[in-house]
């Protein structure tokens, strides 16, 4: 089926999130979407899916327009859709998930179970997806919810399927095996969608990459194109995709971690007798997939959560017993994983924001009164330093782009002196250029001698930021990798060895395998010209000017 | 390069033995329950009393005999079960272990049976087992209703407090109209309409212009209550005679199953409204977890935006949804009027509803573990009225107290960790 898309064009308020897409996708292509976090690509499949209903613009499928008033409508002409997050109810099981809304019945409504079961056998075994239809869904690894959403969409006969950054919750091996589905699907005359930001993948899938920036189709790209070339057309200038860094000088080892478990009210481990340390003036980077415990290391580590077991040692004194507050006052930065819930308070101020953490101490507070004067004072101070973009500073701060609130979490948690940086996921729903000033900002507190931690999902961050790899699989540390140490034996940090690792494989065996067996990625970086893995000694020179540049005003708030 | 080589790398395969710390609520309220028997308890009987249990109606084929025991004996015997069960829980909270399902129960019935051997030691009179029970089923008739009425609501995503008004004005309407048109079954239609009605504001103010739904509930409660108070007041005491005369429904004995001992007695000679709930609790159970119907109003209750991408309606299911479960509430409010053979009086549900939702809660959002949490309570507040008649020495006032003291604890202390629908009292737009 041939899907056209012809200025579509969608109005949030004063944001035009789609403005005039004509989109072209013949039968059985892979045609990529690309484009940053707010670009507006997950809009427009939004509409297209009929969710949305769009301002202007229509659609046609092979050349007939068509007009769907909600998601049945476009479900109906044969669109399927994978959402970023699954639309799977985590309670059902497998067959319920893949029934709903289509259910096979019989007298006074009453579910032929047995028919929804086989309709998911059949199609997991036409395509070795190996899914049990009576398993629960919130007991799923993500990797198999996303096989559950793509038999969804084909069990309702999709001729295109939408996938919406389908990549961005699994491990590399689980995108390879995602990559193959996606190749099998093509074969079998299903055109796919693919809508990313990561540039690697673009270029190992694609036949036809479409371009977005803010909102517009800004060209067509072939998947031959540079990572570079692609880079910039995404961003609209260009842009250094590795972080500029010296070797680290690590001293002594001031963050300690020894026996730390935590476990969760129904008895699971989330956190399994962890032990590790951070040397000051070293970035640690805990890698690893999404919900491996890493936001629970990261928590217990502020005292937002508590261990059950274990000590945490800052500078030879215990942890485990101060409270959240003497934690900070001992010098403990903290950016949280989720900035608009856990990281900024939205109706605050950005000034107010500012002082979240310092609120009652000199010069501040006087006794039981706020200074106003001096906490604006301190916010014009900070925003600029920080290059956060406002227009004034007692504004909520819901009124600032993802990147700008980042900022002013940052600016905060940096503006103490600090002993220990703990960031999770600092640079997630960020642009660009918001990117590129976070890690700096990170790299100049590690060069003060500061100890860093962080908990990224990323491999692109964590391979651009760390010092040592801790990968996390299931609670543990499956393996420390020392950066420096691996660059000078194998020539780099290998994608495929950390991939296998946060799947749970030892460290050694992850290394002979991935060096046995490339992933079609790890390929596709062998034989593409894309930026070395991991070069720490040889930075990119990179423009200044570049950092400072204005972050997009039409950029989407992230909620 | 080898694993050892890299600072503190550890072995991966080496499991911990950590466990999550248990609280220590369990065996402290089995103490409290083995200390309560042992200190007011044990002194309050002499020596060579005894306790009679009756367990026949009289009107059965077979019938038990009656069950004397030695009070002392007996609660002796009942304290050092408690005892040993505290102790047992106590061991596994060390060992961060928690205590089976079963003990609870043994402890309750111990503790239960214990009261009853105190009740009627030394006296004349009889514990009628029998009518323990049945009163017990009849008055948590209308907490099956309520709680039943919250699981259809709250499983589609909408928080139903109205519950105590839909069983007022279910009551009032069942009253009148019974009484205008002669006959109680009337009652049985006209109750599920009024009740239904009250749904359909519930819905109509949560759906279309997403008021907080827990505000919207109250303010209905607060209405019902002010409008049928005031048509008492006027309308029902001007003729009462024509709008609100008794009007009981006749109860129908099953035969045969009536004739099972204790048990057929208890269940199967009662009027149309109870073997009307025990269709609804099987049909609801069966429709909730076996049919479209279910299926997709839990979509609904769970992820609003997930049951939307594969075309489900989610704000018309709720309302839906909210008005069947007002109609059953409506339906349970019968019982207060028809049900129990009395005219309409001023606030006669009196906190019925708030009990059924705490049962709802209690039962995890299930029919049956909601009807059991029903049944519990019913049975509490029936001990305390059983216990009045027969003269035990507890004032009649801490009596009343019970079926709240023990909603208080059941929902506090054993429930445990429950999972409430995930998009519970979250108004849904697209966009």
């Amino acid at each position: 089926m041939k899907l056209e898309l012809q200025g579509i064009t969608k109005v949030f308020g004063p944001l035009v999130a789609n403005d005039h897409i004509d989109l072209v996708v013949e039968p059985g292509e892979i045609h990529a979407l690309l484009g940053e976090n707010g670009a507006g690509k997950s809009t427009l499949m939004n509409v297209l899916y009929g969710l949305y209903d769009p301002d202007d613009g229509q659609i046609l499928l092979d050349g007939q327009p068509v007009r769907f008033k909600g998601p049945g409508d476009a479900v109906a002409a044969g669109i399927g859709m994978v959402h970023q997050h699954f639309m799977l109810v985590p309670v059902f099981t497998v067959a319920e998930s893949v029934a709903l809304g289509y259910e096979p019945t019989g007298a006074a409504g009453v579910l032929k179970l047995d028919e929804a079961r086989r309709r998911v056998t059949e199609i997991s075994d036409r395509f070795g997806f190996h899914v049990d239809p009576d398993a629960l869904i919130e007991d799923l690894p993500v990797g198999v919810q996303q096989r559950v959403e793509i038999i969804k969409a084909l069990s309702r006969d999709a001729k295109v399927l939408i996938l919406d950054e389908p990549t961005a919750v699994l491990t590399p091996q689980e995108t390879d095996e995602l990559i193959g589905i996606m190749g099998e699907l093509k074969e079998s005359g299903t055109s796919i969608v693919f809508i990313t930001h990561k540039l690697r993948e673009v270029r190992a899938i694609a036949d036809r990459i479409t371009v977005i920036r803010r909102g517009k189709v800004v060209g067509e790209a072939s998947p031959t194109s540079t990572e570079t070339e692609l880079a910039s057309l995404m961003v609209g200038r260009s842009v250094n995709l590795s972080v500029e860094k010296a070797p680290a000088e690590p001293g002594v080892a001031a963050f300690q971690v020894e026996g730390l478990s935590v476990i969760a009210p129904n008895g699971t481990l989330l956190v399994d007798n962890l032990t590790f340390d951070v040397r000051g003036g070293e970035i640690l980077c805990v890698a690893g997939v999404q919900g491996n415990g890493q936001t629970e290391l990261a928590e217990v580590i502020l005292g937002l959560e508590e261990a059950d077991a274990g000590r945490l040692t800052l500078d030879g004194t215990d942890l485990l017993a101060r409270s959240v507050k003497q934690r900070l006052r001992a010098g403990i930065g903290f950016v949280p994983e989720d900035r608009s819930t856990d990281g900024v308070v939205a109706s605050f101020s950005i000034a107010e924001n500012l002082i979240l953490d310092l609120y009652d101490t000199e010069p501040f507070a006087r006794g039981i009164s706020l200074s106003p004067a001096k906490v604006a004072a301190n916010a014009e101070r900070r925003t600029e330093e920080f290059d956060v973009r406002y227009t004034s500073v007692h504004d909520p701060i819901s009124t600032l782009s993802g990147g700008n609130a980042q900022k002013v979490v940052l600016a905060r948690e940096m503006s103490r002196p600090l002993r220990l940086l703990v960031a999770s996921q600092p640079t997630r729903g960020l642009d660009v250029g918001s990117i590129e000033f976070v890690h700096k900002r990170i790299v100049a507190e590690r060069d003060n001698g500061t100890p860093v931690l962080i908990v990224s999902t990323e491999l692109d961050e964590v391979l651009n930021l760390a010092d040592r790899i801790a990968v996390m699989y299931r609670g543990r540390i499956v393996g420390i990798v020392d950066v420096a140490e691996e660059n000078a034996q194998a020539g780099g940090v290998s994608r495929d060895m950390l991939g296998l690792m946060m799947a749970g494989v030892p460290m050694d065996e992850a290394r002979a395998q991935a060096a046995e067996h490339r992933s079609v990625l790890g390929q596709a970086d062998l034989d593409g010209d894309g930026i070395p893995d991991a070069a720490p000694e040889a930075p990119t020179a990179v423009s200044t000017e570049a950092t400072t540049t204005p972050t997009p005003t039409t950029e989407r708030q992230d909620s | 390069m080898s694993a050892a080589t890299v600072p503190h790398a550890r072995d991966v395969d080496a499991p911990t033995t950590a466990r999550p710390k248990v609280s220590v609520k369990t065996p402290v309220v089995y103490a409290l329950a083995a200390l309560v028997t042992l200190a007011l308890l044990l002194p309050g009987v002499g020596a060579d009393e005894s306790t009679t249990f009756q367990f026949s109606a009289g009107a059965e084929w077979f019938s038990l005999p009656n069950l004397t025991v030695p009070a002392l004996m007996t609660l002796v015997v009942l304290t050092v079960v408690m005892a040993a069960a505290a102790a047992w829980a106590f061991v596994l909270v060390r060992q961060r272990r928690h205590a089976p399902p079963w003990l609870h129960v043994v402890v309750g019935l111990a503790f239960v049976l214990a009261f009853l051997t105190y009740a009627g030691a030394g006296k004349t009179s009889v514990i009628p087992m029998v009518s323990l029970l049945a009163g017990a089923l009849a008055l948590s008739v209308p907490l099956v209703f309520g709680a039943l009425s919250g699981v259809i609501c709250e499983r589609s995503g909408i928080i139903n407090i109205a519950i105590e008004g839909q069983l007022l004005f279910g009551a009032f309407a069942a009253a009148v109209t019974a009484s205008a048109l002669g006959s109680g079954y009337w009652g049985l239609i006209a109750a599920p309409v009024a009740g239904a009605l009250v749904g359909a504001l519930l819905a109509w103010f949560a759906v279309s212009y997403q008021v907080n739904q827990i505000i919207v509930g109250v303010v209905l409660n607060t209405l019902i209550l002010g409008l049928t108070g005031f048509l008492f007041a006027t309308v029902l005491s001007d003729n009462k005679a024509l709008w609100n005369t008794r009007m009981p429904l006749p109860r129908l004995r099953i035969p045969v199953l009536a004739e099972i001992p204790v048990l057929g007695p208890v269940l199967f000679n009662q009027t149309v409204l109870i073997y009307l709930m025990y269709v609804i609790v099987v049909v609801l159970n069966v429709m909730l977890f076996r049919s479209r119907w279910g299926l997709r109003t839990r979509a609904v209750g769970e992820h609003p935006k997930a049951a939307d991408t594969v075309g489900i309606k989610v704000n018309v299911r709720r309302v839906w949804n909210t008005i069947l479960g007002g109609a059953v509430a409506g339906l349970g409010g019968a019982f207060f009027t028809v049900g129990s053979g009395l005219a309409f009086g001023r606030e006669m549900s009196a906190g019925t509803g708030f009990i059924a939702l705490a049962a709802m809660i209690l039962g995890k959002w299930n029919p049956y573990g909601a009807v059991a949490a029903a049944l519990l309570f019913g049975f509490s507040k029936n001990l305390g009225n059983v216990l009045s008649t027969i003269g035990s020495g507890v004032p009649s006032e801490l009596l009343l107290m019970l079926p709240y003291l023990i909603t208080i604890f059941a929902v506090a202390g054993f429930v445990g960790r429950v999972r409430p629908p995930a998009a519970e009292g979250i108004p849904y737009t697209k966009s």
